[in-house]
């Protein structure tokens, strides 16, 4: 099983007790109504999908509730580093696989 | 005209415990449902947990996977701003924050909870079955408190004592708990 770490509960959590909300950082228009069909399709069906890191909302669902964002290398399933929600995208990973 | 019908005033309806004495016994752990229990789900931002505090009488506490408790009412940590407090001693958390005028929210769920407690040597082992959390004495000390999984459903675990836990699942959940719990205890003792 993973160990997960709630950056809300500060330390490292079961998986079972997570979720997964897909990818981080997808910021919503302030005008929705005035997005176009392609923007609007990017914005809501197109995810990166890469193969290696990936930047994902995790919400620690049967603990403290809270959403937060993880990096997470899709090839090992490791997590690197999880950060609260809300802060920016970290400069710097922790031990990341070139 | 139609007549005017005299309908019987009906009943009061009988209040039904769930498991109300169910209790089960092991080599090395003991369950049995608690007594009801007065409770709040009290979410509130930081500006007001020193109001509520007061009011409560019981110092709301800050720190992850923690629980304060004072003369018979506990409050546990649950996320950065929700606490599930707890009252044995028969006095309306809710009626004490009432009175509060700060930021809150404050909402009574006392007969959504049922508790049952697990005593014994056994007792980590026998949660243990179904919760995947550490609950060794050095990572889940007495006072510790989370929000965690049994098996399929989401209970609310507390370390009252070394060899004593207090788990508060939903009340429509209660029977597969109380079940679950039973089977691990059995494992348990093997």
């Amino acid at each position: 099983m993973l160990l997960i770490r709630c950056p809300y509960c500060e330390e490292e959590r079961p998986e079972l007790e997570f979720r997964n909300a897909g990818e981080a950082h997808i910021a919503r228009s302030a005008n929705m109504a005035g997005e176009t069909d392609d923007d609007f399709e990017k914005f809501f069906f197109i995810r990166s999908n890469p193969k290696g890191i990936i930047y994902e909302r995790w919400r620690h669902m049967h603990g403290c509730a809270r959403f937060f964002n993880a990096v997470r290398d899709t090839v090992s399933d490791k997590f690197l580093m999880t950060y609260k929600a809300g802060e920016p995208k970290p400069a710097k990973l922790p031990g990341a696989a070139k | 005209m139609a007549k005017a019908i005299k309908i019987a005033a009906p009943a009061p309806a009988e209040r039904r415990a769930a498991l109300a004495g169910q209790e089960l016994s092991a080599a090395g752990v003991t369950l049995a449902v608690l007594p009801p229990a007065e409770r709040i789900s009290l979410r509130a931002p930081d500006a007001s947990i020193a109001a509520l505090s007061k009011a409560l009488g019981v110092t709301l506490p800050r720190k992850p996977k923690t629980s304060a408790s004072r003369a018979g009412r506990t409050a546990l940590w649950l996320g950065p701003d929700e606490w599930l407090v707890i009252d044995e001693a028969e006095k309306d958390p809710l009626a004490d924050c009432a009175k509060v005028t700060v930021l809150h929210s404050a909402v009574g769920i006392s007969h959504r909870n049922v508790a049952i407690s697990v005593t014994g040597p056994a007792a980590a082992t026998t949660i243990n079955s179904g919760c995947p959390q550490d609950l060794s004495l050095g990572a889940f000390p007495v006072g510790a408190a989370s929000r965690t999984i049994l098996g399929k459903v989401e209970i609310v675990l507390l370390r009252t004592a070394a060899d004593t836990f207090r788990v508060e699942c939903w009340r429509s959940f209660s029977d597969y708990v109380f079940t679950f719990l039973s089977e691990a205890a059995g494992d348990a003792a093997a």
